[in-house]
């Protein structure tokens, strides 16, 4: 077994290892799929972006593991060697891939948002962070499109799609306040430029979601009071299992490559 | 070309990819979409994921029209005797040299 290796605490270590982490565990989630997609170009469009998330992780924890003062620590470092409770994506991407219904709503309700996130760090007073979120946007903004028409078919199509539809809506939505909430770690983001709080993009990401619902028939649940935790480190109990198949090699074989 | 698709499949598409430096779209492949939109998206991820390619064209495999196996012999075979077809018996001037 390898010791776990322990991120940078300051806020902007965590502003980056918030959107590093949701990007890395969604993609980890959509490999599961790779194999497994109802057709073959589907398995393949589903591991392009699975692929995209990965390298936009790479990039960001890469940057996020610099440290100009203590030690450093890679991308396979920070991806594979953490401790659950040091992971800070979103709960919404480590629930479980669900059925194909649940796997491209959920795709289409985190493009979304990282499109629109990726739109307001490519401003980012970190020039680094600004070069990877100019490259990344491009790659959302397809699998927004990607998923979208998914949504929209699988609504509109026969009575199972649309039930399979409507009760990921259903599973889903409950974790999609937590995207918008603010806490001291957005509001060091925005004094010192790094990137905007996320609450920031709620109006957009509202309204880009309201279309695509409304073009499908379908209606946003009502809000609840429930709010997941994951960004703050506090994670479902799926997060554990995923990170067991997840960092198995490297805490098998460490440092292993091919 | 009148037999309607099995509903449970989706129908089958031509893919014709330019690739950065071509002229003209060539044929690289088919593959499987539920409709035009889906099937130039499919095409994107699976015929141009490898820089491939900056166009895309999908044509409805149904909608292709093609020429009979059967026929080659009659269509094609009479062309091998009739050098005279192609245009190297003209003398060029010197002046042409790129052709």
């Amino acid at each position: 077994m390898t010791a776990s290796v322990h991120p940078r605490q300051d806020a902007s270590a965590q502003y980056l290892l918030r959107v590093a982490d949701t990007c890395l565990i969604l993609g980890q989630r959509l490999s599961e799929w790779c194999g497994h997609a109802p057709i073959i170009e589907e398995d393949i469009a589903l591991s392009n972006t699975a692929l995209d998330l990965i390298g936009q992780a790479r990039a960001l924890l890469t940057h996020a593991g610099r440290s100009e003062t203590g030690l450093s620590l890679d991308e396979d470092q920070l991806a594979f060697l953490r401790e659950e409770r040091h992971y800070l994506n979103v709960t919404l991407v480590e629930l479980p891939r669900g059925d194909f219904a649940f796997t491209v709503l959920r795709n289409v309700m985190v493009a979304t948002f990282l499109k629109l996130l990726w739109q307001r760090l490519a401003r980012s007073s970190d020039a680094e962070l600004a070069a990877i979120a100019g490259k990344a946007v491009k790659e959302a903004r397809y699998h927004q499109q990607h998923a979208g028409d998914w949504v929209l078919r699988l609504a509109d199509g026969t009575a199972e799609s649309r039930q399979r539809t409507e009760a990921a809506l259903a599973q889903l939505w409950r974790y999609t306040p937590e995207l918008f909430e603010d806490d001291a770690v957005d509001e060091q983001a925005a004094a010192s430029g790094l990137g905007p709080r996320w609450s920031e993009l709620r109006e957009d990401w509202l309204a880009d979601m309201g279309q695509l619902l409304t073009e499908a028939q379908l209606s946003a649940p009502k809000d609840s009071a429930f709010r997941s935790t994951g960004k703050r480190g506090v994670h479902s109990e799926h997060l554990g299992h995923l990170l067991t198949e997840m960092q198995h090699l490297q805490r098998s074989f460490p440092g292993g490559v091919w | 070309m009148s037999t309607p698709e099995p509903s449970t499949e989706w129908p089958l598409w031509e893919v014709f990819v330019r690739s950065k430096a071509g002229l003209d779209h060539k044929h690289c492949g088919s593959l499987h979409a539920a409709d035009a939109k889906l099937a130039i998206q499919l095409a994107r991820d699976v015929y141009a994921r490898r820089q491939e390619g900056i166009s895309i064209w999908v044509v409805p495999s149904n909608q292709i029209v093609a020429s009979d196996p059967g026929d080659k012999s009659s269509y094609f075979d009479p062309m091998e005797d009739k050098v005279y077809r192609h245009p190297t018996f003209y003398a060029l001037p010197d002046a042409l040299n790129h052709m």
